[in-house]
C-alpha cells in the first residue's frame, strides 16, 4: 500500500513537472510572436525630429511629421496669445493654462491630432479661431484646447526642446 | 468507441448534436494504434509540428517583408536586424523548411521499408505524395523570395523547366514570368503563391490523417490488427507523449540549426542581392531537392531531362502497384531489404552530384544513379513481388516475432 | 537492430570516404575568432577598431548599405557611447529633403542614417573602379562561402604571382581569392590606420579586427542567439527527460501486461 502511494507520488510530480515546465516554454515562445508587431529599432531611431522654424512667419504654422503623426509649430501673432492668455479656467473642458502649453507663448508646437478619434484639425477655422476638426466638429481654441464638440482633452503636446533660437527639438 | 461517444454534461451533449467535435477530439485521443510502433512513426507528428511552425512563422514574416524586387532584399536585412525577435523567426522559418524536408523523408523511407503504401493504405500515400510535390513547390517559391542571387538564378533556371514542353513552352514561361524573364511580377505573385499553398497543403493533411483513420496505422511488423484490445493502445496519452518525447529531441537539432549554424543549410550567394546580369559560378538549389535536379542534368536533352526528373516524382505515385509483394515489412523480406538501402544510397548519391558540377565524373556517376532509381522502381520491385521468398510472418503484433 | 544498425553505418561510412574524394581547393586560413563557438562573443575593442579600419580603408570604395550609425551603439556590437556615435554619424554629410522648396540640401549625419555610400549608385562605383564594382559589405561574411576565415585570408592572401601566371592590368595575385585574380589593390600595409587605443597597426591585426567588424555587421544578433540558443537548448534537454521518465511511467503499463 506504502509502495504503491509512493510510485503514485513520483508520478504525479513528473507530470506536474512536465506540465509546468511546458507552460512556460510554450510562454516564452508565444513572446517573440507577439513582440515583433512592437515598433522596431528603426522606428524607436526616428524617435526624435529637429525642426528649422526660422522660415516660419508670425501668424503661420507648419506642419511636420513626427513618429508618422503631424505636430503643429504655429508661430502665434500677439492677439492670438492674449486671446489664449485671457480665457477663464472655468469656461474650459480640459482647464489647462495657456502658459503651461508652451515654452516660449510665441510658439504652439503640438499633436496635430484630435483627440476625439484621431483626425487631423484644419487650422485658423472653427469658433475660437484655432483648430476645427472636420471629422466630427471639435473647435479648438488658439492654445490647441478643446472649447466645443465631442473631443475630450486638449490637443497633446509633444515632449520638445528649443536647440537654438531657430531649431526646435521634438521627442 | 468514439461513434458512440456521449459528453457526459448537457451542453456537451447539445453542441456535439449540432456539430459533433467533441465526438472528433474523443475519436482522435481513442483512435487504437498499433502498440509495437517505433520511433520512426512518430515524425507524422513531428511533420504536423513543421507544419504549424512554417505557417506561424510565416504569417509573423509576412508582416514584414516586402514582395518587390527592390525591396525585398533589403526588407529580410530588416527583418534581421530591426525588427524585435526577427532573426530568430526568420531563422526558425528557413531552417523550418530544412527540417522539414528532413522529416518529411524519414517519413517517405520510413513507409518504403516498412511497406506502409500498401493496400488498404494507398490513398493515403499517395495524398502523401501531393503533399509532398506541394512542399516541393512551397519551398522553391520561398526560396525565391529573399531576391538574393540563387533566389533569382534558382528561380530563372525551374520557370526554364516548362520551357521544355513543346509548341506552348515559351507561352507557357512567359505567363508564369508575367514578362520576358524573372522579375518583379514574378516576384510578387510566387509571393502569393507562397502564401496560399500551406493552407493547401493543411487542407492534404488533414485528408491524410483521415484517411489514415479508416484502415489504421500501419506498424513494424506489417501484419494488420487481429484483436484491437492486445494489440492496440489508446492514442492519447501512450503515443501522445511518445511523439512529444521524439519531437522535443527533433526541437533540440532543430535549435541547433537556428541558433548555432542557421546559414549552414543555405548558399552563401543568396546573401548577395539578385542581379540579371551576372550568374553565380555554380547554382545549385537547397539540398532537399538536389536528388530531382541531378535527375534533371544527368540527361544531355533539354525535354528528356525535365520529363525524366517528373517521372522520378510521379513513379511514386504508382509505387503501390509496382510493389506487389503482400508482405509489407521489409523485417520479413530479406532482398527486399537490402534494395531498400541501396535505394537511399543511391538518392544520396543523387543528392550529392546535384551539388557538385555537371561534368566528367560526376556526371557519370549521376547518370548511373539516375539509371538505378528507375531500374529500382521499373524492375527490380515488381521482380521481387514474384521471385523474392519471404519469411514466415508471426500471428500477431502481440506474438513474439518470429526469426526466420 | 544491430544488423541493421551496422548496415546503415557502413553505408554511412562509404558515403562520407566517397564524398572526400572530391573536395579540393585551398583552404582558406582558419581563424581562432572570438565569436565562434556556441558560447562565441565578439571581442568589443576588435569591432572598434575594426570599425576604424573599414571607415579609414574599405569605405572609398565598399559602401554598407545595410547599416545605420545607430548601429554602432547598439548591444552586441562595437558598443560605441551615445556621443560617440553621434560624433561618428555627425562626420558624414547626409542628402536630405526635398525641403519646403523642393530642393536636396545635405546636413551632418545623425544616428538613424544608414551609413553614407561612397558612390551614387552600382555603376558610379564599378567606373571608378576599372568595370568591378566594389561589393557591398553589410552582408559580405555570409555572402561568401568560408565566412570570416575567407575574408581574413584574402586579405592576407596577397602575393607575388607564381612564375607563368598571367595578370592583366589593374590585376592582382591573390593565393584565397577564386581564381586567383581580385581586381582589388592590397588594401592593407602596416600602419594603415593608428590605431586610438595604442595596439599596433600590424597587416594582421587590421586584417582580424576589420573581419569581426564584418562578421557583426552580416550578423549583429550573433551574440543575443548564442545566448538564447544555449537557454532554449538547455530547456529543452530538461524538459525532453522530463517527458521521457513520464513517457516511461506511463508505457509501464503497457510493458507490463506483457
Amino acid at each position: 500500500m506504502e509502495k504503491s502511494g509512493k510510485k503514485n507520488n513520483r508520478r504525479d510530480f513528473l507530470f506536474t513537472a512536465s506540465y509546468t515546465i511546458g507552460a512556460v516554454g510554450i510562454g516564452a515562445t508565444i513572446w517573440p510572436f507577439i513582440d515583433q508587431m512592437n515598433p522596431d529599432r528603426s522606428v524607436k531611431a526616428l524617435a526624435t525630429t529637429e525642426v528649422d522654424i526660422s522660415q516660419v512667419e508670425p501668424g503661420k504654422s507648419i506642419t511636420v511629421l513626427w513618429r508618422g503623426k503631424p505636430v503643429f509649430i504655429k508661430r502665434r501673432t500677439e492677439s492670438e496669445i492674449s486671446e489664449a492668455q485671457s480665457v477663464d479656467l472655468n469656461e474650459l473642458k480640459h482647464p489647462e493654462k495657456d502658459e503651461d502649453r508652451v515654452k516660449k507663448a510665441e510658439w504652439l508646437v503640438m499633436l496635430g491630432i484630435c483627440t476625439h478619434l484621431g483626425c487631423v484639425p484644419l487650422s485658423d477655422k472653427g469658433e475660437y479661431n484655432g483648430w476645427f476638426c472636420p471629422c466630427h466638429g471639435s473647435h479648438y481654441d488658439t492654445s490647441g484646447r478643446i472649447r466645443k464638440g465631442p473631443a475630450p482633452v486638449n490637443m497633446e503636446i509633444p515632449k520638445y526642446e528649443f536647440v537654438d533660437n531657430n531649431t526646435i527639438k521634438i521627442g | 468507441m468514439s461513434d458512440n461517444y456521449v459528453p457526459s454534461s448537457k451542453f456537451g451533449k447539445w453542441f456535439n448534436d449540432r456539430l459533433p467535435l467533441l465526438s472528433l477530439s474523443a475519436h482522435l485521443r481513442e483512435y487504437p494504434t498499433p502498440k509495437n510502433l517505433n520511433y520512426w512513426w512518430t515524425f507524422g507528428g513531428i511533420l504536423t509540428f513543421c507544419l504549424v511552425a512554417q505557417i506561424t512563422t510565416g504569417v509573423v514574416l509576412g508582416m514584414h517583408y516586402v514582395a518587390h524586387a527592390d525591396l525585398a532584399f533589403e526588407s529580410i536585412e530588416h527583418i534581421m536586424r530591426d525588427v524585435n525577435y526577427g532573426w530568430l523567426l526568420r531563422y526558425i522559418h528557413s531552417n523550418g523548411a530544412s527540417m522539414f524536408f528532413l522529416a518529411v523523408y524519414i517519413h517517405i523511407f520510413r513507409a518504403l521499408f516498412y511497406g506502409s503504401y500498401k493496400s488498404p493504405r494507398e490513398v493515403i500515400w499517395i495524398i502523401g505524395m501531393l503533399i509532398y510535390i506541394l512542399m516541393m513547390a512551397t519551398a522553391f517559391m520561398g526560396y525565391v523570395l529573399p531576391w538574393g542571387q540563387m533566389s533569382f538564378w534558382g528561380a530563372t533556371v525551374i520557370t526554364n523547366l516548362f520551357s521544355a514542353i513543346p509548341l506552348v513552352g515559351e507561352s507557357i514561361t512567359t505567363w508564369l514570368w508575367g514578362g520576358y524573364a524573372v522579375d518583379n511580377p514574378t516576384l510578387t505573385r510566387f509571393f502569393s503563391l507562397h502564401y496560399l499553398l500551406p493552407f493547401l497543403i493543411l487542407g492534404l493533411v488533414i485528408l491524410h490523417i483521415w484517411a489514415l483513420h479508416v484502415p489504421g496505422n500501419n506498424n513494424p511488423i506489417g501484419i494488420e490488427i487481429q484483436k484491437p484490445s492486445k494489440d492496440t493502445v489508446p492514442f492519447h496519452p501512450y503515443i501522445t507523449i511518445k511523439d512529444l518525447f521524439a519531437l522535443l529531441v527533433f526541437l533540440i537539432i532543430f535549435s541547433g540549426f537556428v541558433f548555432f549554424s542557421p546559414n549552414i543549410l543555405g548558399h552563401p550567394d543568396n546573401y548577395i542581392p539578385a542581379n540579371p546580369m551576372v550568374t553565380p559560378s555554380h547554382i545549385v538549389p537547397e539540398w532537399y531537392l538536389l536528388p530531382f535536379y541531378a535527375i534533371l542534368r544527368s540527361v544531355p536533352d533539354k525535354l528528356g531531362g525535365v520529363v525524366l526528373m517528373f517521372a522520378s516524382l510521379f513513379i511514386l505515385i504508382a509505387l503501390p502497384w509496382l510493389d506487389r509483394s503482400k508482405v509489407k515489412s521489409a523485417i520479413f523480406r530479406p532482398i527486399y531489404k537490402w534494395t531498400f538501402w541501396l535505394l537511399i544510397l543511391d538518392v544520396s548519391v543523387l543528392g550529392y552530384m546535384g551539388a557538385m558540377p555537371a561534368e566528367g565524373t560526376y556526371l557519370l556517376i549521376a547518370r548511373v544513379a539516375t539509371a538505378y532509381y528507375f531500374l529500382h522502381f521499373l524492375v527490380i520491385l515488381p521482380a521481387l513481388s514474384s521471385v523474392e521468398k519471404t519469411d514466415p510472418l508471426p500471428l500477431s503484433i502481440s506474438e513474439p516475432v518470429l526469426k526466420g | 537492430m544491430s544488423k541493421k544498425n551496422l548496415q546503415f553505418v557502413l553505408l554511412f561510412l562509404f558515403f562520407i570516404s566517397f564524398t572526400k574524394l572530391f573536395a579540393a581547393g585551398e583552404k582558406p586560413i582558419k581563424v581562432d575568432w572570438s565569436f565562434k563557438g556556441i558560447t562565441g562573443k565578439f571581442d568589443r575593442s576588435s569591432l572598434q577598431r575594426g570599425y576604424q579600419v573599414y571607415n579609414e580603408v574599405c569605405a572609398s570604395c565598399h559602401s554598407m548599405n545595410l547599416l545605420s550609425y545607430r548601429n554602432l551603439g547598439e548591444k552586441g556590437g562595437p558598443e560605441f557611447s551615445v556621443d560617440q556615435v553621434k560624433a561618428i554619424a555627425a562626420n558624414f554629410e547626409v542628402t536630405d529633403g526635398p525641403d519646403s522648396e523642393g530642393e536636396m540640401f545635405t546636413r551632418p549625419g545623425r544616428p538613424s542614417d544608414k551609413f553614407v555610400s561612397p558612390y551614387q549608385n552600382i555603376q558610379a562605383a564599378m567606373a571608378a573602379n576599372g568595370g568591378a564594382y566594389p561589393p557591398d559589405m553589410s552582408v559580405l561574411v555570409k555572402a561568401r562561402k568560408g565566412g570570416a576565415d575567407y575574408i581574413y585570408s584574402v586579405l592576407m592572401g596577397y602575393e607575388e604571382a607564381p612564375a607563368g601566371f598571367e595578370l592583366e592590368d589593374g590585376v592582382y595575385y591573390n593565393k584565397y581569392m577564386y581564381g586567383n585574380k581580385i581586381k582589388m589593390a592590397k588594401p592593407l600595409a602596416e600602419g594603415s590606420v593608428s590605431y586610438a587605443d595604442g595596439t599596433e597597426a600590424t597587416e594582421s591585426q587590421m586584417a582580424m579586427d576589420v573581419t569581426t567588424f564584418l562578421t557583426w555587421a552580416s550578423e549583429p544578433h550573433l551574440e543575443a542567439r548564442h545566448q538564447t540558443g544555449l537557454k532554449v537548448i538547455m530547456y529543452l534537454i530538461i524538459l525532453t527527460i522530463l517527458v521521457y521518465f513520464s513517457m516511461r511511467r506511463l508505457w509501464s503499463r503497457i510493458d507490463s501486461k506483457e
